[in-house]
């Protein structure tokens, strides 16, 4: 019965024009440069991994996207396909619900259909189908009635997600969602956000500070360094040439056993200020668990 | 208990209750308790200064609520209010006491603002009860799904177009209209406590939004009756009463917590218990 409401979705063809496009976009804060002419695409249906160390300004390019920052300069442009689907979705940073809240998972999941309403919102099947499917597509069902707050991080994570699904947007964005995921976890939360972009046909923009565990499904991806940003297939981006280029001194890319360390050198014995990691390898490097 | 100028009491009271019951229950969610503490407290020292210029008391009560609740709302912080509140509250007590040192009469109708005066309500003040009453509830409708978007994911609902600082400025204003409505029937120190107490009984007792209002505005109730008959019977202050009782709701409602937690240890875990020690947080978020 909710299945018709997947496969109409599903049969809606994907262009191949572009759904989201930045273009040029520099942002500036307090006389500091956050974001220096950062400029990427997302197209409909593609999983993109928009990766950075801690400060290089992931989740500032994400608040632009939002429109919650203004740009100094640049523009971001989206795409609707139309059809009852909102813009974008979006699942942020370590949301920890109180567990004395009074909304169950289900009620949460219902909120991000129709939220920003004004007035009580009746209850009526079509909704109830909605949120049941949401909820199924997120492997949550099994706890749908449960209290929000009384849920693990990861179980909360998820019902976030289906908050932001059930809108019906063309583009999810996520603030790290696997930070504070074990190894095992975040696989299995990429694995479902992979399938959900599949099955309904959601573009994907995640940001994250390892790309390793995003490597079997990113379409693209947005390397951010420094408040600049690289963009493209991952053969194209993460190569030696093109990370040198954007961290302005060498940087390695090395491969190990299916997985890529970015191993970039202290930026002052380099000569220049663009890094601002002055580590000598950075967070890529995961343990193999 | 039930004669003549005892109806408008119960009237009022109830009405008082519901009010209370229903905004209380976004007070407690968003957790906004200092604010709702601030405003009334604001609000005594409208009503204070109003009788000193001999203008209706009324008017300087909601005059001063809604100007400490766009204070409090307008210069708050991602949503965090304590410290403008405390400056409302200690700026506005002072300004209070102020206005009472000026007034050359004896002052028991302020001691009744404070601490109300619940079985000496009259007529006339019944109409200007119910028109606000009316106001604020139907201001709780029309922002109740903004509200709970608001309250439980403000990063989410501002992506979404939600003004968040819009809608707590909007619910402030809604939570001093309801303290002007109520202050006159059961005072200052009272309104506090009944906004509080019931509706955190409420959500520790139901899951659901709609349901815990429900059961706010029904423990607001019958706080409110238990204390008045009791208060009529004993000659007992309705302060003591309605305090304790919202206590003891309170109480009642963390015990249900408590026995609900110990039946079921983990809420999440369903038929599959293979499948529960997915997703687990490294850092053991979970308690």
């Amino acid at each position: 019965m909710t299945q018709s409401v997947v496969d109409d979705v599903a049969r809606r063809a994907c262009g191949s024009e572009a759904l989201l496009s930045v273009s040029g976009v520099d942002v500036r804060l307090g006389g500091r440069t956050i974001l220096d002419q950062v400029g990427f695409e997302v197209r409909p249906g593609e999983f993109t991994g928009l990766i950075g160390s801690n400060g290089a300004g992931k989740t500032t390019l994400l608040r632009v996207i939002l429109g919650l920052q203004r740009p100094t300069r640049g523009s971001v442009r989206l795409t609707r396909t139309g059809r009852g689907r909102s813009g974008i979705g979006y699942v942020p940073q370590k949301v920890l619900l109180e567990p004395d809240v009074p909304l169950r998972a289900r009620d949460v999941v219902g909120l991000g259909m129709d939220g920003h309403r004004f007035g009580i919102g009746l209850p009526s099947r079509r909704r109830r189908l909605l949120v049941d499917e949401m909820l199924a597509a997120v492997d949550a069902s099994r706890f749908a009635n449960a209290r929000v707050g009384e849920l693990s991080g990861g179980e909360q994570q998820r019902i976030l997600i289906a908050h932001a699904l059930v809108s019906r947007p063309d583009l999810l964005l996520l603030d790290e969602p696997l930070a504070n995921l074990d190894l095992g976890s975040a696989h299995e939360v990429v694995g479902l956000l992979a399938r959900i972009a599949r099955e309904q046909q959601i573009a994907i923009l995640l940001s994250a500070h390892e790309m390793n565990p995003l490597l079997p499904v990113m379409d693209r991806i947005v390397y951010l360094a420094g408040g600049r940003a690289a963009s493209g297939t991952t053969e194209e981006v993460i190569t030696t040439p093109v990370l040198s280029r954007l961290y302005g001194h060498r940087v390695d890319v090395i491969h190990v056993h299916g997985r890529v360390l970015v191993v970039v050198g202290d930026s002052e014995t380099a000569g220049d200020s663009v890094g601002d990691i002055g580590r000598e390898i950075n967070s890529d490097v995961d343990v193999v668990g | 208990m039930f004669s003549g100028f005892m109806i408008d009491t119960w009237l009022a009271a109830s009405m008082v209750a519901i009010v209370a019951g229903v905004v209380g229950f976004f007070v407690v969610l968003r957790g906004s308790a200092f604010a709702a503490h601030a405003i009334p407290q604001g609000a005594f020292a409208g009503a204070a200064g109003a009788d000193l210029i001999g203008v209706n008391p009324l008017l300087g009560l909601g005059v001063f609520a809604v100007a400490s609740a766009l204070g409090i709302g307008s210069l708050s912080r991602r949503g965090r209010h304590d410290v403008v509140a405390a400056l409302v509250l200690v700026l506005l007590l002072g300004l209070g006491s102020l206005f009472v040192s000026w007034n050359t009469e004896y002052g028991s109708e302020l001691f009744a603002l404070l601490f109300g005066e619940v079985l000496g309500v009259n007529n006339s003040q019944l109409p200007p009860t119910m028109i606000l009453a009316a106001v604020s509830l139907i201001a709780i409708g029309v922002l109740f799904r903004p509200l709970l978007l608001a309250s439980t994911v403000p990063d989410v609902a501002a992506a979404r177009g939600l003004s968040v600082g819009r809608v707590d400025l909007a619910f402030l204003v809604v939570v001093a209209l309801a303290t002007t409505m109520t202050l006159p029937v059961v005072g200052a120190l009272l309104i506090f406590s009944l906004m509080i107490g019931p509706p955190a009984a409420a959500r520790s007792i139901v899951a659901r939004p709609l349901a815990g209002i429900g059961l706010s505005v029904g423990i607001s109730l019958l706080t409110l009756w238990i204390s008045i008959a009791a208060a009529y019977h004993w000659n007992l202050p309705v302060g003591f009463l309605v305090g304790t009782l919202s206590g003891v709701a309170y109480g009642v409602g963390r015990g249900w917590t408590w026995a609900r937690r110990r039946s079921r240890p983990t809420t999440s875990s369903g038929p599959a218990p293979a499948e529960s020690g997915r997703l687990r947080l490294t850092d053991g978020l979970r308690d």
